[in-house]
C-alpha cells in the first residue's frame, strides 16, 4: 500500500475542494430552503459515515450500534433546547408548569436531578460530545481488551443499540419515550425554524463536518493511521511488535463516537427533535450501509454515500410511495454486487486513472488502498 | 343559490342530501336531484351554486395553496411501509374513497379534489420531513395523516409553523388541541368513560385489572380510567395496573396474575403485534371470554386487529369505540358497500378507517361554509360543522377541534365482527384536558 505522508496529496486537495464546493457553492445555490435542509440532515449522517471508515475501513472494526452515538448526542442537544423551550409561560396549561410536556403527561411533578445539567447550553455541547465517548469507551474497553472483535463485536453492538431504544421508550416520564423529545424551538432565544436559522445552521453543519473530516485525515495519515491499517490486516503481528492493539481500538471508537454525536446533535437542530427511532438497529445498520455505498476506505466518499443514499431514498420515496423500498434495496444490492468498493472504489478505478490520463501524471496516491484490497 | 340565501345555513341541512350521491358514483346528481327527498334543500343546492367560475381561484386562495380553476391539491401522509402500514392502509383507502365521492359529486367549490400521497415509512423523522414537503413545496390546501401519536408529535411543530391543516383520524391520548389539527378519532375521555360506567351498571363490575402497552397513549388512558373507576364508580377499585414494551409477547405472567387476583374485568390497551400473543395466551390458559369471568374490555382492538388476532380468539370479550362496521344505520350500510365496492369484498373496518374517511368530508363541509381554502378561514369556520352523512351518525365539530360523537360497546364475535350492545343515548362533548382527571 503506497501511501504519501503529506497531508493532503494533491489529488486530495482537488477531492477536498470539489467537496467544499459542492456543500458550500452548488447545493445553496441549486437548491431551495427546503430541499437544503433536507441535505442539510442528510449531511448528520455523513458525520457518522467518516467515523465508520475509521473504525470499519481503516480500523476493521464493524460497529453496527453507531445509532447509539448519534442519538445520544442528539438527545443532549435535544434535552437542553426541550428545556429552553418549556419556559412556565409556554406550559401554562399543564399541570406542573415549567417542565417538559412529556413528563407532565407522565404525572412527574418536577424536572429530575440529571435533568438539571442540560439547563445550561456549555454543558449541554460538552455533553453532546463527551457522552457518547464515555459511552464508546465502556463498550471499548469492555469489548477489545477482553479482544472480541469482528462479527461478535458487530453483534455486541447491535445489541446495544437495542438496550438502548428500549430503555428511552420505557423510561418515557424521563426520555420522552416512542415520541421523543419533539416541538423544539429555540437556541438561546434564536428561533431555529425559520429559513433563515436553517439556512445558518446548514452551513454550521458543513463547517463542523469539515472540521470532522480534516480530523479524520489527520488520523489517517498519522502513525496512528497506519496503525489502524495494520491491526486491520494482520492483527497479531502489530501485538506481537509490541503495540496495545486494544488502546487503539477504544481510540478509534471513542473518536468515531464523537463524530456521531456531533451529527445527532446537528440532526437535532436542523430537524427540531429527537427520538428512538434514530437510536436503534435499523438507523444503526443504514449508516453502515451509506459508508457502504460511499466507500468505507474513503471518508470523502462516506459523505458522497450518505448524500446519494439519503437523496435516492426521498426522491423514490416520493415519486413510488408504494414501490420504494423495493427500488433502494435493489440500489443496494447493485452497489454492493458491482461495486464493492462503493462510490469512492468506482471513482478510483475508472474515473481517476481517466482524469490521470488527461493530465498525464499518476493518480497512485489518491484514495489509498481503494482499488487495491479486495473486499471482505 | 336565490340570493339572500345564506350559505352556511344551508350546509348543515344540506349534508343529508348528499348522502345519495356520495355513496353511490353510479348515480348522477340530476338524478338524485330529481328524485331526492328533501325537494327545498336540494333545490337550493344546485349545481349552478358550486360552479368553479363562481368562486375565483383569486377570492378562494389568498394565500397560495395548490387551488386552481378547477382542481384543488391535498395531502395524504400515512405510512405504507413500515410496521405500521398494516393498521394505516385502512384509513389511506377511506380517504381515497372519501376524496373519490367528493369529486363524484363535483368535487369542493367546483374544483376535483387531487392528492399527493406520501409515505410516512413508520418512521417519525420522515413524517416531518414529508409534511414539511408537502406544505412548503406542494402547498396542499389540506392534509389527511398520520396516525400513531408519535407520528402526530413529530408534524405538529411542521403544521403550526407552515399554518397546515391536518386532518387525524385515530383515537388517541388528548392533552392536545392545536389550531392545525382536526382530531377526527375520540380523544381518551371520549372512549373510555362511557364504557366503564356500562359495566359497572350492566354487568356489576367492582375490580378492574388495567394492562397496556408501555406509551403515552396507553398510559395516560389508564390514568383516566384509574381516577374513574376510584372516584367515580361507586365501591369498585383497581386491582392492578401493569405496562409491557411494544411488540412484548409474553402474558403469561401477568394473565397468572390475573388469575390470582380475580378482577372482574380486565380492561385491556394492548396494541399492534402484541394483541395476538396476548388474546391467544389469555385463551390457552383457560380464560373463556364468552363466560364473562372475567370481562375483557379494550379499548385498542377493532375489526383490524382481530384479523391479525383471529376471531375464535377474541370471542366474547367487549369493545369501546365509536365506529362498528356492524352499525346498521342507512349511512354506514351505503359506506361500507363503497368500500368494498373500491377496495375488495374480504376489507373490514375498524374505527380509525371511519374517522379518516370523515376528513375529506369535514374539511370539504368546511371549505365551503368559509368560501375560501384559505387555512386561517376555513379554521374559523370549522367548529360547529356537521356532519349528517358520517357512518358513525351524526357529528359535529367542537370548539376544541374534535368531534361530538357517541361511544359505542360491542361484543366480539367468531367472524371477526362486533355485535353493538350499547351505544350513549346523547354524542358525548369531547374533552381533551378533563378536569379532575389529571
Amino acid at each position: 500500500m503506497e501511501t504519501s505522508n503529506r497531508f493532503l496529496s494533491r489529488s486530495e486537495i482537488i477531492g477536498f475542494a470539489v467537496l467544499a464546493a459542492v456543500i458550500f457553492i452548488v447545493l445553496p445555490v441549486a437548491l431551495d430552503t427546503f430541499r437544503l435542509n433536507l441535505f442539510g440532515k442528510y449531511l448528520t449522517y455523513a458525520f457518522v459515515a467518516v467515523g465508520l471508515v475509521l473504525c470499519w475501513g481503516a480500523g476493521g472494526i464493524l460497529s453496527l450500534g453507531q445509532g447509539v452515538f448519534f442519538g445520544l448526542g442528539g438527545y443532549c442537544m435535544a434535552m437542553f433546547l426541550k428545556l429552553e423551550a418549556s419556559t412556565p409561560e409556554n406550559t401554562a396549561i399543564q399541570s406542573t408548569p415549567g417542565i417538559p410536556d412529556f413528563m407532565d403527561w407522565n404525572q412527574l411533578t418536577a424536572l429530575p436531578a440529571w435533568w438539571q445539567p442540560f439547563n445550561s447550553l456549555a454543558f449541554a455541547l460538552l455533553a453532546v460530545v463527551a457522552v457518547p465517548v464515555i459511552f464508546a469507551f465502556i463498550i471499548g474497553v469492555a469489548m477489545f481488551t477482553r479482544r472480541v472483535g469482528g462479527v461478535y463485536f458487530a453483534i455486541i453492538t447491535q445489541a446495544f443499540a437495542a438496550i438502548l431504544t428500549i430503555l428511552i421508550i420505557g423510561q418515557q416520564g424521563y426520555t420522552g419515550g416512542v415520541n421523543g423529545i419533539t416541538d423544539l424551538r429555540t437556541l438561546l432565544g434564536w428561533d431555529i425554524r425559520t429559513d433563515e436559522a436553517k439556512e445558518i445552521l446548514y452551513y454550521v453543519n458543513g463547517v463542523l463536518l469539515f472540521a470532522v473530516l480534516f480530523a479524520a485525515q489527520y488520523v489517517r495519515k498519522s502513525k496512528l493511521g497506519r496503525l489502524l491499517i495494520a491491526m486491520r490486516d494482520q492483527e497479531d503481528r502489530v501485538r506481537f511488535s509490541g503495540y496495545n492493539v486494544a488502546n487503539f481500538k477504544i481510540f478509534v471508537f471513542c473518536l468515531g463516537a464523537a463524530f456521531a454525536g456531533i451529527g445527532g446533535a446537528m440532526f437535532t437542530l436542523q430537524v427540531g427533535f429527537m427520538s428512538p427511532t434514530l437510536v436503534g438497529i435499523v438507523p444503526s445498520i443504514e449508516m453502515v450501509i451509506f459508508c457502504a455505498v460511499g466507500g468505507r476506505l474513503s471518508i470523502l466518499g462516506a459523505v458522497y454515500g450518505a448524500l446519494v443514499v439519503n437523496w435516492a431514498k426521498t426522491t423514490f420515496s416520493e415519486s413510488f410511495p408504494e414501490l420504494w423500498l423495493l427500488g433502494l434495496g435493489g440500489l443496494f444490492i447493485a452497489v454492493v454486487m458491482a461495486f464493492p468498493n462503493g462510490l469512492a472504489g468506482v471513482y478510483a478505478e475508472h474515473v481517476a486513472p481517466r482524469i490521470a490520463k488527461l493530465f498525464n501524471k499518476s493518480a497512485g496516491d489518491d484514495m489509498p488502498g481503494a482499488a487495491k484490497t479486495p473486499a471482505e | 343559490m336565490s340570493p339572500g340565501v345564506n350559505f352556511d345555513e344551508v350546509l348543515g341541512g344540506d349534508m343529508s342530501n348528499k348522502k345519495p350521491t356520495n355513496l353511490n358514483n353510479g348515480v348522477s346528481r340530476r338524478a338524485v336531484l330529481a328524485g331526492g327527498a328533501a325537494a327545498l334543500t336540494a333545490s337550493l343546492f344546485t349545481p349552478k351554486a358550486l360552479r368553479a367560475a363562481d368562486y375565483p381561484t383569486a377570492e378562494v386562495n389568498t394565500t397560495g395553496l395548490a387551488v386552481t380553476d378547477d382542481t384543488v391539491t391535498i395531502g395524504i401522509l400515512h405510512s405504507i411501509t413500515g410496521t405500521m402500514a398494516i393498521s394505516e392502509t385502512g384509513s389511506v383507502q377511506a380517504e381515497k374513497l372519501a376524496i373519490e365521492q367528493i369529486n363524484a359529486q363535483g368535487g369542493i367549490l367546483g374544483r376535483k379534489i387531487e392528492y399527493i400521497q406520501e409515505d410516512g415509512a413508520s418512521d417519525w423523522p420522515t413524517f416531518a420531513e414529508k409534511a414539511k414537503k408537502l406544505l412548503v413545496n406542494d402547498k396542499v390546501a389540506s392534509v389527511m395523516g398520520c396516525w400513531t401519536s408519535a407520528s402526530r408529535k413529530a408534524v405538529l411543530p411542521v403544521f403550526e409553523q407552515y399554518n397546515g391543516f391536518l386532518y387525524y383520524p385515530t383515537f388517541y391520548e388528548g392533552l392536545e388541541e392545536s389550531p392545525n389539527v382536526i382530531y377526527t378519532g375520540q380523544e381518551a375521555t371520549q372512549q373510555i368513560i362511557a364504557g366503564l360506567d356500562w359495566v359497572a351498571k350492566e354487568k356489576g363490575a367492582k375490580s378492574f385489572y388495567l394492562l397496556g402497552s408501555d406509551y403515552i397513549w396507553p398510559r395516560t388512558s389508564n390514568k383516566i380510567a384509574r381516577k374513574h373507576i376510584e372516584n367515580f364508580l361507586d365501591g369498585a377499585k383497581v386491582v392492578g395496573e401493569e405496562y409491557y414494551p411494544l411488540g412484548h409477547t409474553q402474558f403469561n405472567s401477568v394473565i397468572n396474575k390475573i388469575r390470582l387476583k380475580k378482577p372482574d374485568v380486565i380492561y385491556a390497551i394492548v396494541v399492534g403485534g402484541s394483541n395476538v400473543a396476548f388474546y391467544k395466551q389469555l385463551k390457552a390458559a383457560g380464560i373463556d371470554m364468552t363466560k364473562e369471568d372475567p370481562i375483557v374490555l379494550t379499548i385498542s382492538v377493532t375489526e383490524d386487529e382481530i384479523r391479525g388476532i383471529g376471531g375464535e380468539n377474541i370471542e366474547g370479550a367487549y369493545a369501546c369505540m365509536k365506529y362498528f362496521q356492524s352499525l346498521t344505520n342507512d349511512n354506514n350500510i351505503e359506506f361500507v358497500k363503497a368500500f368494498k365496492e373500491m377496495w375488495g369484498d374480504d376489507m373490514v373496518i375498524g374505527d380509525v378507517t371511519q374517522a379518516a374517511y370523515l376528513g375529506p368530508w369535514l374539511w370539504k363541509a368546511a371549505v365551503e361554509a368559509a368560501g375560501s381554502f384559505d387555512v386561517d378561514k376555513v379554521r374559523a369556520a370549522t367548529p360547529g360543522i356537521e356532519l349528517t352523512s358520517a357512518p358513525e351518525g351524526y357529528v359535529k365539530v367542537h370548539e376544541n377541534h374534535h368531534l361530538w360523537s357517541k361511544t359505542r360497546v360491542g361484543l366480539a364475535k367468531a367472524d371477526g365482527q362486533y355485535d353493538v350492545v350499547f351505544e350513549t343515548a346523547d354524542l358525548v362533548e369531547p374533552d381533551p384536558f378533563p378536569e379532575g382527571y389529571q
